[in-house]
């Protein structure tokens, strides 16, 4: 199976493509988008299955060998990103058949979704740096295209934020890319691996390290470079910032993984020491940001950038423990996240606003969404039994480990911030009773297609709370092969 | 604009521009030239045509729409990309056929003229997108 690698790049771009040439007809175009995002997770399902069972999967595209030509390589890590975007990409493509308007999908809503999640998988299989930074842009036309399609104003503002800032980060990574091209002569990231660790010298190598760290740590949201972010999120329907908040701050955060576990680890004690105090300084600043908001969405827009704190937390520690934490916490907070956004967007297609203070009395009318919301929102601040509370755990656990006692204080304490800003949306937005101005009640009832994706969310989050298990053991032999780059490399260079 | 030098001009040179871009295209295997910038010279005779007439004009003559030359030029890329694999080789291999032609020879086809043809498509797809939305303002 040559090819099975490369589908999670292969369906998503012949979904676009069909559904381009479909482009008008409007039934057409709903059924191919959900039809590929189905294939997608199928092949995702049978890639992380193979991948499991007979390790690092390789293929040299083109037949051109591995320092020479693109290496597409997913080991365990890539494989569950890539479960994770097609299983997002399926629940988020339901909710849009009902959240994305006529308008919006004349315009190829479903075709530059498809290229989005193309540009996704693309970035998590990828070999090649080179390659990585194309995948990147691809997802980020795409994105330009989602976040501004629909042409509103405060659409347009937040666009202008979010594509300067991300065109500032994309010259800083050709930059960076310049460089470690210079110093090392390949781009071929097992190659790099080898060669970074032999010829190049030391300082050469942390200095493009720390540009890498600027350029991924704009796309990843991090302190103090995450402003675009709650800038521009809260614009777009609800199902495109479902969306981005799942998958796209998270691929800022793998590259960084990748980067900081297979490349630079030559200064672990200077370059993980400072991504550790930015995860930190994140966190908090997420964190407090939120806590000011009064908007649902700006609010928890905020949420996913000191969520973004943890998951780097994990890389700065660098232990096994750690990157399982990092793993594990990467699916439930895409999870939860993404959970949250859609109860927002239910509650504001029902009740016409996204204003706390507007909002009022969701408890009383609608329970089953409280229900859901109180689900979500206790296992985003880390409560037991939810799949939070076992993702902190494990990074509490690996910052004791290794003695860092300052970060597992700020990770508690923006534990205890996130569960206050939640509560703030229940008290205002569920149990206030509905404030005398509120606009006038939209609609009572949402369909299916809203509330299937949020249920099957929640369902997982509690799923991975009780059984948490299994997916702590993929996670830590995920973790593992990050933490032994050598397999990587022989896998991919081992032919030669 | 209606200018009667341009639309004379443009008699001759729209078919050099058109021919010129096809020999690029061809000319891109082996050496400079290729299936992109064979479609930009395209797109540019299409951009002269749609100054000196109007944007109307334009769209009589191409027909097609452009969006549907786009999204087929990307499905022969891809195809072109997959055509390798049933052969049990990597995605996006060189794959050869010979065809003997009276007077010409041997011609080798492979896939990556396909490839290139489906390049080629898209920029003349996405070149006359842009053009037609910027014009018809």
């Amino acid at each position: 199976m040559t090819l099975l690698p490369l589908l999670p790049i292969l369906i998503p771009l012949g979904t676009a493509i069909v559904s381009l040439l479909l482009r008008g007809r409007k039934n057409a175009m709903r059924r191919i988008g959900v039809a590929g995002t189905v294939l997608l997770l199928m092949a995702a399902i049978a890639l992380l299955v193979v991948v499991r069972r007979d390790g690092i999967q390789v293929v040299q595209v083109g037949g051109w060998v591995a320092p020479f030509g693109i290496s597409i390589v997913v080991d365990l890590f890539s494989a569950i990103m890539v479960l994770m975007a097609a299983i997002m990409g399926f629940l988020v493509c339901i909710y849009s058949l009902g959240d994305i308007d006529k308008d919006r999908e004349k315009f190829g809503y479903y075709p530059f979704y498809h290229f989005l999640l193309m540009g996704i998988c693309g970035t998590f299989i990828t070999g090649d740096i080179f390659n990585l930074y194309v995948w990147f842009e691809v997802m980020l036309l795409s994105s330009f295209i989602l976040l501004t399609l629909g042409g509103e104003r405060g659409q347009m503002e937040g666009a202008i934020k979010y594509v300067s800032l991300n065109l500032l980060s994309s010259s800083i990574f050709l930059a960076a890319l310049g460089l470690l091209y210079g110093v090392s002569g390949t781009l071929n990231m097992a190659d790099l691996a080898v060669r970074l660790h032999s010829d190049v010298p030391q300082v050469l190598a942390t200095t493009v390290a720390m540009l890498f760290m600027v350029a991924f740590g704009i796309k990843a949201a991090l302190f103090p470079l995450f402003f675009w972010l709650p800038a521009s999120y809260h614009t777009p329907p609800v199902a495109v910032t479902a969306i981005f908040s799942g998958l796209l701050t998270k691929v800022g955060v793998y590259s960084l993984v990748r980067v900081f576990t297979l490349l630079f680890t030559q200064e672990i004690s200077y370059t993980h020491t400072i991504l550790l105090v930015f995860a930190g300084l994140t966190m908090v600043t997420g964190v407090l940001g939120a806590v000011a908001q009064n908007e649902i969405r700006r609010l928890l827009s905020f949420h996913i950038i000191s969520q973004i704190g943890y998951l780097l937390m994990g890389l700065g520690i660098y232990t096994t423990l750690a990157l399982t934490g990092v793993i594990f916490f990467m699916v439930h907070v895409i999870f939860a996240k993404s959970a949250l956004f859609l109860v927002s967007g239910i509650a504001g297609r029902m009740k016409g606003t996204f204003d706390l203070n507007q909002l009022g009395g969701l408890y009383r009318d609608h329970p089953v969404l409280s229900a859901l919301f109180l689900i979500a929102a206790l296992s985003l601040a880390g409560l037991p039994p939810f799949s939070g509370f076992f993702a902190k755990l494990i990074l509490v656990e690996a910052g004791m480990a290794s003695h860092r006692w300052w970060i597992v204080g700020v990770a508690l304490g923006t534990g205890f911030l996130t569960l206050f800003s939640m509560t703030k949306i229940w008290t205002m937005a569920f149990w206030k009773p509905k404030p005398q101005d509120a606009p006038a009640e939209v609609c009572r009832r949402v369909g299916w297609t809203y509330w299937t994706p949020l249920l099957i969310l929640v369902v997982f989050t509690v799923l991975f709370g009780l059984g948490a298990q299994p997916l702590l053991a993929l996670s830590e032999e995920a973790a593992r092969q990050l933490m032994d780059p050598q397999k990587y490399i022989h896998s991919v260079l081992g032919a030669l | 604009m209606s200018s009667l030098i341009l639309r004379t001009t443009l008699r001759l040179i729209l078919p050099i521009l058109l021919l010129y871009s096809v020999f690029l295209f061809f000319r891109g295997h082996n050496h400079v030239g290729g299936g992109f910038t064979g479609g930009l010279v395209a797109g540019a005779g299409f951009a002269l045509y749609a100054l000196a007439y109007r944007v109307s004009d334009l769209k009589q003559l191409i027909k097609i729409e452009p969006q549907t030359l786009l999204s087929v030029g990307l499905l022969i890329s891809l195809v072109a990309g997959l055509i390798p694999v049933l052969g049990n080789k990597n995605f996006l291999s060189g794959e050869w056929i010979t065809i003997s032609m009276p007077r010409f020879g041997d011609i080798a086809l492979g896939t990556p003229l396909l490839f290139e043809l489906g390049v080629y498509l898209v920029v003349v797809g996405a070149t006359l997108t842009i053009l037609m939305n910027l014009m018809e303002e």
